[in-house]
């Protein structure tokens, strides 16, 4: 690693920026030493599926020759970045954590990769996660799973435990996830780092390879909630080649992390306590008390729906991907099994192809649209989803944020509960409440267990009310002293 | 039993999916079990809830309308790059109609 950029798993946006205003690095000893560090790293955790070299400079020579001409390099520039392998990058490889798309090179960027780029970011690489975003631990990945870099004998969460990993462990300073049943904040509990899910429609999901429409997310990692809201508000915003994005203007994130927390209502959902290990629970029962002394006004309420939220999701999410995953069929991308007939290939290459996780995905959601069950789980779980969302809107009425966890457990052991599907996807219980409102919803590092494990807090706005999640989220992480 | 090994093996082709015998016996293990789970649904009264269909919409019906204009689309080379076996322009599979 270049002496000039010590200290870079510790290094923040702020840090860097300075750094290359006062010559004390380049962008391109920044890119240097994150790529030799990640690829040095990689053996331990296996954040990473691939690394993009190339890309990284490149991105690194642009802002240098920007900062030698005296012109904005632009509110990224220099930092390392790790994109979860769901979200496309032109001309870089793409699998999805899966053997159909192993040799899948996307013919075009994401939204939200352009906007990073145009920020100056540097893609160092691409992260390893559950294939096609699908589990809660990143052991789903066909290319092997990623280790917690806080203790290697457990799972980083899921599915973007890469981008947590990468973080946690320094080579990156900020990486992309996406997040559809908590696939953000479970891995950012797990990792003790900083992870967003924004507002439905707050960042364009072009080229994010769908999952379930209806509740895909891409948010940002970190290890600061500023540095989050710095990448959200780099790649936020109506983007015409998504129509489910939103027109909603983006506010200047920074400018409202002013500490003026004192006075704002905070629910605690009294479901959310439910099923919780002792530990976990006695966190974040300090952190709202840090919440108390910062002068919130802390109140109990209920969100009665959420016990039928695993239920609902599970309905949902499978029902949307097996319709989005019925396009790997072996005609179009990369991967097809060899076979006579039209049929038996698409046959065959998804048999081959798709993994455990991803075959009882397809399977559940093929069932609850098959002929005559429709109306009994789709319609129903439409009709839950809507008392789920109505629970927030009337919390809402009386709070400015509701505080909760995000796991009911720290991480666990690598392969503890991979036999047990049902038991991983009631572990979703917290975050999934979040997905099908819609709402912003992020967690923020919260203290460690006894045995060093990193414990996440929940905080949820309304929604498009991310400047009210960050501002709570920055004092709080302020007057806890829990980073690093 | 929510779920029988035969429907199993319905819904499997109506995927698409190959599976053995090993993943079918999985699957419907799987299956049944988180369908048991999914049934505590059926103890809330939905009659009087809108479906949720829309996330989110406050815009106007015809907001999403981006202006028409021309834009270069992907070529066909860049199209086809990914296929696994291409050739005249076209994605090619196994023969569908006999001659």
């Amino acid at each position: 690693m270049s002496a000039r950029v010590a200290g870079l798993a510790t290094l923040t946006i702020d840090q860097i920026r300075t750094g290359l205003r006062a010559r004390q690095f380049s962008a391109v000893e920044v890119a240097q030493s994150a790529l030799e560090f990640a690829q040095a790293e990689n053996p331990k955790t296996n954040a990473y599926l691939h690394f993009s070299p190339e890309r990284a400079l490149a991105a690194a020579e642009r802002a240098d020759r920007k900062v030698a001409a005296g012109e904005d390099p632009g509110t990224l520039a220099g930092v390392p970045v790790a994109v979860k392998d769901v979200i496309v990058t032109r001309g870089l490889r793409t699998t999805c954590g899966s053997r159909l798309l192993e040799r899948y090179i996307p013919p075009y960027d994401a939204t939200a990769v352009v906007r990073l780029e145009q920020a100056g970011a540097m893609i160092i690489g691409k992260a390893n996660c559950d294939e096609f975003a699908m589990g809660s631990s990143t052991e789903n990945s066909a290319f092997g799973p990623v280790k917690n870099p806080v203790a290697l004998d457990r799972v980083p969460g899921g599915s973007s435990g890469g981008s947590a990993a990468a973080v946690a462990q320094g080579t990156a300073v900020v990486a992309l996830g996406s997040d559809t049943g908590g696939s953000i904040r479970q891995p950012a509990s797990f990792c003790g780092v900083v992870g967003v899910t924004p507002t439905y429609g707050r960042v364009s999901r072009y080229g994010l390879v769908a999952f379930a429409s209806s509740l895909d997310h891409i948010g940002p990692f970190s290890r600061t909630v500023r540095d989050s809201a710095l990448v959200l508000h780099s790649i936020a915003g109506r983007d015409e080649c998504d129509s489910t994005s939103a027109f909603a203007p983006v506010p200047d994130y920074l400018a409202e992390l002013d500490g003026r927390v004192a006075g704002l209502k905070i629910g605690v959902p009294r479901e959310y306590f439910e099923g919780l290990t002792s530990e976990s629970g006695d966190l974040i029962h300090k952190g709202i008390d840090v919440l108390k002394k910062l002068g919130c006004q802390v109140r109990d309420i209920s969100l009665p729906a959420t016990k039928y939220a695993v239920a609902c999701y599970y309905i949902i999410a499978t029902a949307e991907a097996s319709s989005n995953l019925a396009r790997y069929d072996g005609v179009r991308y990369t991967t097809r099994a060899a076979s006579d007939t039209l049929s038996d290939m698409y046959r065959s290459t998804r048999g081959e192809g798709f993994g455990a996780e991803c075959k009882r995905r397809i399977m559940l959601g093929t069932y609850v649209l098959s002929h005559g069950y429709y109306d009994a789980y789709y319609l129903k779980a439409q009709r839950v989803r809507a008392l789920i969302a109505q629970d927030f809107k009337n919390a809402f009425a009386e709070v400015d944020a509701i505080v909760a966890p995000v796991s009911p457990f720290p991480a666990f052991k690598l392969g503890e509960k991979l036999d047990d599907p049902l038991e991983m996807y009631l572990s979703d219980i917290y975050t999934i409440t979040g997905d099908l409102a819609g709402i912003p919803c992020m967690s923020v590092p919260c203290g460690k267990t006894a045995a060093g494990l990193p414990v996440g807090m929940q905080i949820l706005t309304r929604h498009f009310d991310e400047t009210g999640m960050f501002r709570l989220a920055d004092a709080f992480e302020k007057a806890g002293g829990f980073t690093g | 039993m929510k779920i029988t090994e035969t429907e199993v093996r319905y819904v499997a082709d109506l995927a698409n999916l190959k599976l053995t015998d090993q993943e079918i016996a999985r699957l419907s293990k799987d299956l049944d079990e988180i369908l048991t789970h999914i049934d505590t649904l059926s103890e809330l009264d939905t009659s009087n809830v809108q479906p949720m269909a829309q996330v989110l919409y406050e815009a106007d019906e015809t907001a999403t309308l981006r202006e028409d204009r021309e834009r270069p689309p992907l070529s066909n080379d860049a199209a086809l790059a990914n296929a696994p076996l291409a050739g005249g322009g076209y994605y090619k599979v196994p023969k569908v109609i006999e001659r």
